[in-house]
């Protein structure tokens, strides 16, 4: 889990990483673009960065109300939009591109809300219909205007695919700006937010209108999508949208702290991706961002602690490794408890008492060996040594009085027992493990016992 | 103009049938999904301070009525008031458990969090919740007998303490009337007990409850009135004289009735005038 100050590193850390890896496989261009000497360098970084925030930052609170799907149809619609709005126009400012491809979003948002309240089509159809239908319509639009303006084609292939590199200085405005109109909506509508995310129909029993807070949001998203349209291009500008706020997931289960988390991954993405793709020139940059966002993401799902795969794995392997060691000792202190301290116990009758396999506990021995718990003879006879004796009695201890408690006070028992805890003592109060103590001398003849008890000896 | 005046007269013709006092008076409600009523000419009046269990097999529309009364369904016709009033204004005095359906149990939210929600209807849009609503919340969970949890995130309880965390941001939006929906589902004898005493001290302090409840045995011994409901209400009033097996077998026995096959001839009907 993050949480607390950690987190403000978090994006100087990932974008000093960025840069060193960068400065690593770099060529001559190198420097210059990571001085950020460079005008334009500057205008396009700070873009991407911003973007990146953005996106971050509406991005969790869609991928949480499942809406991000949603955000990728948006994209596809503004095509027709800003082809349309090039040929009223007829000219390049950007401005009347932008507002036709945001008032084209918005229809293809409202089309998929529609379309999902008629019964049998699902939110994936909806989105898969208006998604493609506004796309085709925007490629018919685009040749049309391709052709009047005598094969100028690039002028709108860029809002396809992105050119970070001719990210002006108005466009960073423009990005910085909604950047700060996100942030500023989230801080206030934090609460309302996370509501209508978790549960939209309580939402609604509280009088919260769902489908304002619904198209507030979304509308968020469509500003986002068209001034992050020249960076990376309608294909790939989902990507920032769902990516960062996927990976921050990983590493958090509180809804800020992944909100801030997925802000500095977005932003981070931006940066590094726009660095790489400065000093190699011929990579687009939308395709490195998005990559970047992606690295992120494999790395959150491997790392992340408690629910990164790896970590994950990690924990289980360890812990299966504990309990067998200690099944092991408990096994030979039951053991000694019948035959006197210095019974030995073969190998095969031990494996007997657990559905052990031979391998598996072989490493257990050869562990418990190696921290000196046991002996182990060459004709497979094992043995407890003095420190594996206390170890092992105690465990057996710890174990008897668990289940004495378990028995005692079932009422509470899920709620406090913790049978790994070192001694019994260290978590419940001495009153109670007094009483238990008194409860197994008593019983000791009818121990309730482990439910592998050793088979007896014939 | 002379039908608009005609609409805006037909709300107080509707208020005639209902008694102010009532924390839910239902009159002819019909709700229909799709145009298939599932519910049909619906009248309550609940009596304040009062248990009151909602019984009738599965599909009876007992989460169909819950729904209905918070306005999340529309009705085909019929009103409902709560305190005389409709539900819009009454908001804050109607207190809610749903049934565990859509809850996205995944979600990056803890105990606590959840229900803290239950003090937004109190907080204006935009503020934040204060150290006073989350101490309500926290003494909420208390009472239900989950403080411990109040930092484990959602999907790491069992199913009877989600349940519970539930109930606890029901409760602490200290409501008039609370509907909930299926509060035993899943969840052991001596939690059960432990919502009822909760249950029962609301009572006491003269709010009323409605609970949709599976448990046949349970019902004379929780509640003080009963509903019993399979499409329509076959009786309803208090357990004592209410719930008695004649009564029960016209709710549970053979549920392909009249009304199920009158419902369905509409809806073919109504898809063929299309
Ligand atoms: N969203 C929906 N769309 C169409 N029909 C629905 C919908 N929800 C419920 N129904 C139908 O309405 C009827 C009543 O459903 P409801 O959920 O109210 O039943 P219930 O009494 O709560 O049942 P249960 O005991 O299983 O919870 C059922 O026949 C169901 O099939
Ligand atoms: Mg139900």
């Amino acid at each position: 889990m993050i949480r607390g100050p950690v987190m403000l590193l978090v994006l100087p850390a990932l974008v000093t990483v960025g840069v060193i890896a960068t400065a690593t496989f770099g060529g001559d261009e190198l420097r210059r673009v990571l001085s950020l000497a460079d005008y334009n360098t500057r205008i396009v970084v700070l873009g991407t960065t911003l973007l990146g925030a953005a996106a971050g930052l509406i991005g969790t609170f869609t991928y949480l109300r499942k809406r991000a799907m949603v955000a990728d149809a948006l994209a596809h619609a503004t095509l027709p939009g800003i082809a349309a709005a090039f040929l009223i126009v007829g000219q390049k400012e950007i401005v009347p591109l932008l507002v036709g491809g945001a008032i084209a979003g918005t229809l293809g948002v409202l089309c998929v809300m529609g379309l999902r309240r008629i019964p049998r089509i699902h939110e994936d159809a909806a989105i898969g219909i208006v998604l493609s239908v506004f796309f085709g319509i925007g490629l018919i639009l685009k040749s049309a205007a391709t052709q009047l303006s005598m094969g100028d084609q690039a002028g709108l292939d860029r809002f396809i695919y992105g050119t970070t590199a001719g990210l002006i200085k108005q466009d960073a405005w423009l990005i910085g700006m909604t950047a700060v109109l996100i942030l500023l909506t989230v801080l206030l509508l934090f609460k309302e937010f996370r509501l209508l995310c978790f549960d939209a129909a309580y939402a609604r029993s509280l009088g919260r209108r769902v489908r304002v807070l619904d198209l507030l949001m979304m509308a968020l998203v469509v500003i986002t999508t068209v001034v992050g349209l020249q960076a990376v291009g309608l294909i790939l500008v989902i990507a920032l949208l769902i990516i960062p706020a996927a990976a921050a997931r990983f590493w958090t289960d509180d809804l800020a702290t992944m909100t801030w988390l997925s802000v500095e991954f977005g932003a981070a993405s931006g940066f590094v991706g726009a660095l790489i793709s400065g000093s190699y020139a011929n990579l687009p940059a939308g395709a490195v961002i998005v990559i970047c966002a992606g690295v992120l993401f494999f790395f959150s799902m491997g790392f992340a602690p408690e629910r990164g795969a790896v970590f994950a794995w990690w924990r289980r392997y360890a812990l299966r490794r504990r309990i067998g060691r200690q099944h092991v000792l408990r096994a030979l202190a039951e053991h000694e408890e019948r035959y006197g301290n210095l019974a030995t116990l073969p190998l095969a009758r031990l494996q007997q008492t657990r559905s052990w396999r031979a391998s598996e506990l072989r490493t257990l021995i050869y562990r418990c060996r190696a921290a000196d718990e046991l002996t182990i003879d060459p004709s497979d006879n094992i043995r407890l040594t003095p420190t594996g004796r206390v170890r092992a009695h105690r465990l057996l201890r710890n174990h008897r009085l668990w289940e004495l408690y378990l028995i005692r006070y079932a009422d509470v028992a899920p709620t406090h027992v913790d049978r790994d805890a070192d001694q019994i003592e260290h978590v419940l109060p001495a009153s109670i493990t007094v009483e238990l103590e008194r409860l197994l001398a008593e019983k000791q003849t009818a121990i309730p016992a482990s439910p592998h008890p050793m088979g007896d000896v014939s | 103009m002379n039908l608009l005046s005609k609409q805006r007269r037909l709300p107080e013709a509707a208020d005639q049938h209902h008694d102010p006092r009532a924390p839910i008076s239902i009159h002819d409600m019909t709700v229909a999904y799709h145009r298939r009523p599932v519910l049909w000419d619906i009248d309550f009046a609940a009596e304040e301070g009062r248990l009151i269990g909602i019984v009738g097999p599965n599909g009876a529309g007992k989460s169909t009525l819950i729904k209905a009364c918070l306005d999340l369904i529309p009705k085909a016709s019929g009103s409902i008031r709560i305190y005389g009033k409709p539900y819009k204004k009454q908001r804050q005095l109607v207190g809610y458990v749903p049934q565990r359906e859509s809850i996205d149990w995944e979600f990056p939210i803890n105990a606590l969090d959840v229900v803290t929600m239950g003090t937004y209807g109190k907080i204006p849009w935009c503020f934040p919740p204060r150290k006073k609503h989350r101490t309500a919340a926290y003494e909420a969970l208390e009472k239900v007998g989950m403080a411990e949890y109040a930092h484990r995130q959602i999907s790491r309880l069992s199913g009877g303490q989600q349940q519970r965390v539930f109930l606890a941001r029901a409760l602490v939006q200290d409501a008039q009337l609370y509907l909930m929906d299926e509060p035993f589902a899943g969840v052991d004898a001596a939690t059960e007990s432990a919502i009822i005493a909760l249950l029962k001290d609301l009572k006491a302090r003269g709010r009323t409850v409605l609970v949709v409840h599976h448990d046949l045995q349970t019902v004379k011994s929780y509640f003080d009135d009963v509903i019993l409901l399979n499409m329509r209400i076959v009786a309803s009033g208090p357990t004592a004289t209410t719930f008695t097996e004649e009564n029960l077998r016209k709710t549970y026995g053979g549920k392909l009735t009249l009304l199920v096959e009158a419902a369905e001839a509409i809806a073919r009907g109504g898809q063929e005038n299309r």
